[in-house]
């Protein structure tokens, strides 16, 4: 094949662009649906098909966009990124200490874990009257109510990936003498990292969604706060605004947490982790 | 009794109510290789485990020369190496981060895993891994190397070449062995003993001495004579 296409020189730059189209490709394929649909949206938005104080054309939006940049997004910014940092530090955190904690010992779980199930049965928003009526609606109620929502999955995803540790590699640590500590340290925790991993990252979904909620109630700051002035001031512009740099952040935020994930787990002999091998 | 490594005394085992082992007495010397042959079920992985310290729960009693844990290893008949950790860093496994790296050198040297010292165990072989599972249980200096099955997943190659290497090693390290193992040839081939138990309850029934210096030829004539006289002994014991 190279013969050829060093005598034939344009075949060889066809070559090129077929090898191009074959890296790109299967990338592009992924924007023909937004592309369309985007496309298809400010024509309908331009001939006025839909009411703009429905749907605003997007290019109005990005116009939105620049304009909030040039403002006060970034303290919205600010206010949100901080306010799910905090609350997600704190419900994962936890959710990791009990996790650890009801998966070693049958003792702790007999104590926690229906207490735990009980708490997972009620919807986590059902929490936000009473954390108005006992925080108040500052800073700490928002916060409190991330947290519960990072909390769960995080812990049961925690539990099952502990639960699931292949009780023959403990088994050499028992070979060895390991004590609880070394056995936790040396094996526990590398076994049970794959769905520590899923955990933390469907954690962080929900601590994004429910600082939206939290920011919807009652705030004066925030990306949720935005999504809600939109609303009372007929925006729509301003919420699909705030709708885009939400779903910016929170892809933003797993994406760092996926590339720690491929960090760390890069030992792990699975068809994830051989993309391109088999899958194609 | 200074030269005896292992002493144990097994009067009953049971799980769950079933009685898998009775009235077993099993000794070994410093230095001394015996295989344990016997029928599927009939508690051999078990009375490996109870040698090795896992199964606690049992009556009767465990004397071992020395009562550290790092004079005994074990080799599974899995590899079990921790997929998270280089092939050097399982070998030095019991010491973690502080582990002898120069010892850890010599022993992929000795097991023939030049240049995977930094290989993930996804990327080795059925026969590499184990030849990193032996490495890493050699690596506490052990006087003795409890093996159950430890080939029984590689193929007839791999096995001979597995078998030499192991003999090779005890025999540099002077470390005993106590094998489990279905293969009659790797019985013979490998251990000074053959015992032979069987089923249900178990006990030994059949001692197998095999009066041969090492190393052997696998086509030596005697160990053909000896290999009818095992098929014998297992038929009594309804193994076979
Ligand atoms: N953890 C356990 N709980 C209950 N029963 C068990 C357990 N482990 C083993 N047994 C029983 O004890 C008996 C002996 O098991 P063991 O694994 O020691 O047999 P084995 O001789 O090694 O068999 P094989 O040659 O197939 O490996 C079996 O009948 C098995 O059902
Ligand atoms: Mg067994």
């Amino acid at each position: 094949m190279s013969a050829d296409s060093r005598a034939w020189p344009t075949g060889r730059r066809r070559a090129i662009l077929q090898g191009a189209w074959r890296t790109l490709g299967p990338r592009l394929k992924g924007l023909v649906l937004p592309v369309t649909l985007l496309a298809t949206l400010e024509v309908a938005a331009r001939l006025g098909w839909v009411p703009a104080y429905q749907m605003p054309a997007p290019s109005e939006v990005l116009l939105t966009l620049g304009e909030l940049a040039d403002g006060p997004l970034w303290k919205h910014i600010g206010a949100s990124l901080a306010r799910v940092a905090l609350g997600f530090a704190i419900g994962a955190g936890l959710a990791l200490v009990f996790a650890v904690w009801v998966g070693l010992s049958r003792e702790a779980e007999r104590y926690l874990e229906p207490t735990f199930a009980a708490l997972r049965a009620i919807p986590s928003l059902a929490w936000v009257p009473l954390l108005l009526l006992w925080l108040g609606i500052d800073e700490r109620s928002k916060v409190v109510l991330i947290a519960i929502g990072a909390f769960f999955p995080v812990y049961l995803n925690g539990v099952a990936a502990i639960r699931g540790i292949d009780r023959k590699l403990v088994e050499v640590g028992h070979l060895y003498g390991f004590g609880a500590l070394r056995l936790t340290r040396r094996i526990l925790l590398p076994a049970a990292l794959p769905g520590l991993f899923t955990g933390l990252r469907s954690g962080l979904a929900l601590a994004w969604m429910f600082l939206v909620a939290a920011e919807l109630i009652a705030a004066t700051r925030g990306l949720g706060y935005l999504l809600s002035d939109g609303r009372e001031t007929s925006r729509p512009d301003l919420v699909l605004a705030a709708i885009v740099v939400l779903a910016l952040l929170g892809k933003l935020s797993d994406g760092l947490l996926a590339g720690l994930e491929r960090r760390c787990l890069g030992w792990r002999d699975t068809l994830g982790e051989q993309q391109g091998e088999v899958r194609s | 009794m200074n030269d005896v490594l292992l002493d144990v005394r097994v009067v009953h085992k049971r799980y769950a109510g079933a009685t898998v082992l009775r009235d077993i007495h099993l000794r070994l010397q410093r230095g001394e290789r015996v295989s344990l042959l016997g029928p599927s079920g009939c508690g051999k992985s078990t009375l490996l485990r109870i040698a090795a310290g896992l199964e606690r729960q049992f009556d009767g009693e465990l004397q071992r020369a020395s009562p550290d844990q790092a004079s005994v290893a074990f080799v599974f008949q899995e590899p079990r190496l921790m997929p998270w950790l280089t092939v050097a860093q399982n070998i030095g496994f019991a010491d973690g981060a502080a582990c002898d790296r120069q010892r850890v050198d010599i022993l992929i040297a000795e097991v023939g895993l030049d240049g995977f010292a930094e290989a993930l165990p996804k990327r080795l072989s059925g026969g590499m891994a184990q030849r990193a599972a032996i490495a890493r249980a050699l690596y506490g200096r052990p006087a003795l190397l409890l093996l159950d099955e430890p080939f029984s997943a590689v193929d007839a190659f791999t096995r001979m070449k597995l078998q030499d290497l192991l003999l090779d090693l005890a025999q540099r390290h002077h470390i005993a062995l106590l094998l489990v193992t279905h293969d009659v040839d790797e019985a013979l081939y490998l251990g000074d003993r053959v015992l032979v138990m069987e089923n249900r309850p178990s006990r030994i029934r059949h001692s197998l001495g095999v009066d041969l210096s090492q190393p052997r030829d696998r086509r030596d004539p005697r160990l053909a004579a000896l290999k009818a006289e095992a098929l014998t002994a297992l038929h009594e014991a309804h193994v076979i």
